[in-house]
């Protein structure tokens, strides 16, 4: 019905759906929702485009759940060629409200009323600093490891320039760039959101919090792959591995794309 | 006791319940959803010789209990840390009258904690004024978290909270252990923020606030308050069954709390019936940090011993036989802190 001349082929669709859905990140987790195996279904057809989302746990925060659905819906509805994007959530206990909520395009606040009383921009932003200083961390632990006869204070004067290439160098600049923090190779590597160093003094206690910090992200992470692979047996085989704080019982994650049924005429 | 290598271990169990999850105590489906997900912990978790039907799962009683923790467990003490969740149990989660009934025949095996609910406004202080009285409490369970009418959670620092903890000093309650992590419903109200914890420690330091589940899944916002309050104490429930599939991540929670709190402030928990004592006890005697972690020291006996019992049983003055203490117990112990910027 909506159909147009840019309408790209059933693959061509396929891979944007899920190439938009790969934008869509946990926060907390600090991963898009494809890799972790949260997208349930994909059903596509000329009227309408339908997404289930599935989560580790009846009782992962709602706030959170809220946020990747609709983020899930703009992000769809962002496709040109897309008519009607339902996205919903389910086996969670808020399924019913969240999935009213997307409905009718209601808003955080729309949906969850008074108890939605901050902005979950604030709550976003919260969870970047922490991908951030997770992802710093790595790298300076990396950096430190790599030059052992320095002591852990020097972390504090490591710039950009001086990270190996790599994984972990990428990540840490997509955090940069996702808080708005300059990327050149002279930019110091241990600096708050603001961008702002810390005296040499407090070098090694910065580092050690951060520490803590990426330690609660990779715990979580893993986690919750692990909640959602006994929840519903079979969907290890969605999820993408994840090597920080991998563990010998981790089982190599399937290497499955989304599957998109076809439905309806 | 446990005894492993010619070394015996005081257990003291800081955190089991003896629930209700039988579809009959069931008020609704987030009475289902939350013991499977309860369940799905158990079996993420467990190595496979432990794990336990959905039906066993639900409700084990009395007996069971007193088997699981005592004959085959190795506990020498436990305490109830009951969550009442009455929107979603019509008799509650934990099971009061069972459990209290249970540790009043053991009083040298058991202690009963109960819990209180800042919303149930003035009849809520006389009830826990008579809770106090009937149970002889040393200390109460708090779930942030929980249901209640319109509401769906509630935080340690609100005004009627304040009253229920000034007159938890009054009736020497001094124990207060507060549900952070894993949780039902955050939202604004954020379940995982342990920043309540920060104010209530700071205006009441003559209460213990032990944080079950040691803030997970936000581990570095909980090591941030306790370093900086004393009596702000770790309970490793859910963090310990780590210990089997994810040893480098535990290696890592029990290597950040000894840093930020210090050895002396770290609890053994099963959470029982989430899961056994025995396999936990086990496998923590036998545990050591992996030697590429260089960023932690390896854990002594004498610590091991601290967090296995030695640490809760100085809190609850439970009396541990003299060949099981250490050279330095807890309670002579000056808490440590870490200098913060």
């Amino acid at each position: 019905m909506t159909a147009t001349l840019e309408r790209p082929t059933a693959h061509g669709r396929a891979e944007q759906v899920r190439a938009a859905l790969g934008t869509v990140l946990d926060p907390e987790l600090d991963e898009p929702i494809t890799d972790l195996g949260f997208v349930r279904s994909v059903a596509l057809d000329d009227e309408e485009l339908r997404v289930h989302l599935r989560l580790p746990t009846s009782f992962c925060s709602p706030n959170f759940a809220y946020l990747m659905a609709s983020d899930a819906k703009d992000a769809l509805t962002a496709l040109p060629w897309t008519g009607r994007v339902v996205v919903e959530l389910d086996d969670h206990h808020d399924s019913d409200l969240v999935n009213r909520g997307l409905a009718a395009d209601a808003g955080y606040r729309g949906t969850f009323g008074h108890e939605a009383e901050t902005d979950l921009e604030e709550l976003r932003e919260t969870f970047r600093r922490k991908a951030h200083t997770a992802a710093a961390e790595r790298c300076l632990t990396g950096w430190l490891r790599a030059h052992p006869d320095e002591p852990e204070g020097a972390a504090g004067g490591v710039v950009l320039g001086d990270l190996a290439p790599g994984r972990e160098r990428d990540a840490l600049l997509r955090r940069r760039a996702a808080l708005g923090l300059p990327a050149d190779d002279g930019a110091l590597v241990l600096v708050d959101h603001t961008g702002r160093g810390f005296p040499a003094d407090e070098v090694p206690l910065r580092l050690r919090r951060a520490r803590s910090t990426r330690i609660s992200v990779d715990g979580n992470a893993h986690f919750c792959r692990g909640l959602l692979r006994t929840r519903y047996p079979g969907s290890g085989e969605d999820q993408v591995d994840r090597p920080e704080g991998a563990e010998a019982a981790d089982v190599p994650a399937g290497a499955r794309l989304l599957m998109i049924t076809p439905v309806g005429g | 006791m446990y005894s492993k290598d010619g070394v015996d271990y005081f257990v003291l169990d800081a955190h089991v319940a003896l629930w209700d999850a039988r579809v009959e105590n069931r008020r609704n489906v987030h009475g289902k959803q939350f013991i499977d997900c309860f369940f799905d912990y158990h079996r993420n978790l467990s190595p496979e010789s432990e794990h336990w039907s959905y039906e066993e799962y639900l409700y084990q009683g009395g007996d069971r209990l007193m088997k699981d923790l005592f004959e085959d467990g190795y506990v020498d003490h436990a305490i109830f840390q009951p969550a009442r969740l009455a929107e979603f149990y019509r008799t509650g989660f934990g099971q009061t009258e069972e459990a209290s009934a249970l540790a009043a025949a053991h009083p040298d095996k058991l202690t009963y904690n109960h819990y209180f609910d800042p919303r149930d406004g003035e009849r809520g202080l006389d009830g826990l004024r008579e809770a106090s009285e009937r149970f002889g409490l040393k200390g109460v369970k708090l779930y942030t978290a929980d249901w209640h009418g319109d509401s769906r959670g509630w935080r340690l620092d609100d005004p009627w909270s304040y009253r229920y903890l000034e007159l938890c000093r009054e009736l020497g309650i001094k124990n207060i252990h507060v549900h952070k992590g894993p949780t039902i419903r955050p939202l604004d109200r954020d379940a995982f923020d342990v920043a309540d914890v920060d104010h209530a420690a700071t205006d009441f330091t003559d209460l213990n606030f032990v944080v079950e589940h040691c803030g997970l899944p936000r581990l570095e916002d909980f090591c941030w308050i306790a370093t900086q309050e004393p009596n702000v104490y770790a309970g490793l429930a859910v963090a310990l069954p780590f210990i089997h599939t994810r040893p480098r991540y535990f290696a890592q929670i029990i290597g950040e709390l000894f840093y930020w709190l210090d050895e002396n402030r770290v609890f053994f928990s099963s959470d029982y019936a989430l899961w056994t004592p025995r396999w936990l006890v086990e496998r923590f005697v036998d545990f050591q940090i992996p030697e590429d972690m260089t960023e932690y020291a390896p854990l002594t006996t004498d610590q091991k011993k601290k967090v296995l019992g030695l640490n809760a049983a100085a809190l609850y003055d439970i009396p541990v036989p003299e060949h099981l203490q250490v050279a330095h117990p807890p309670a002579a112990a000056e808490p440590q802190a870490v200098a913060v910027a």
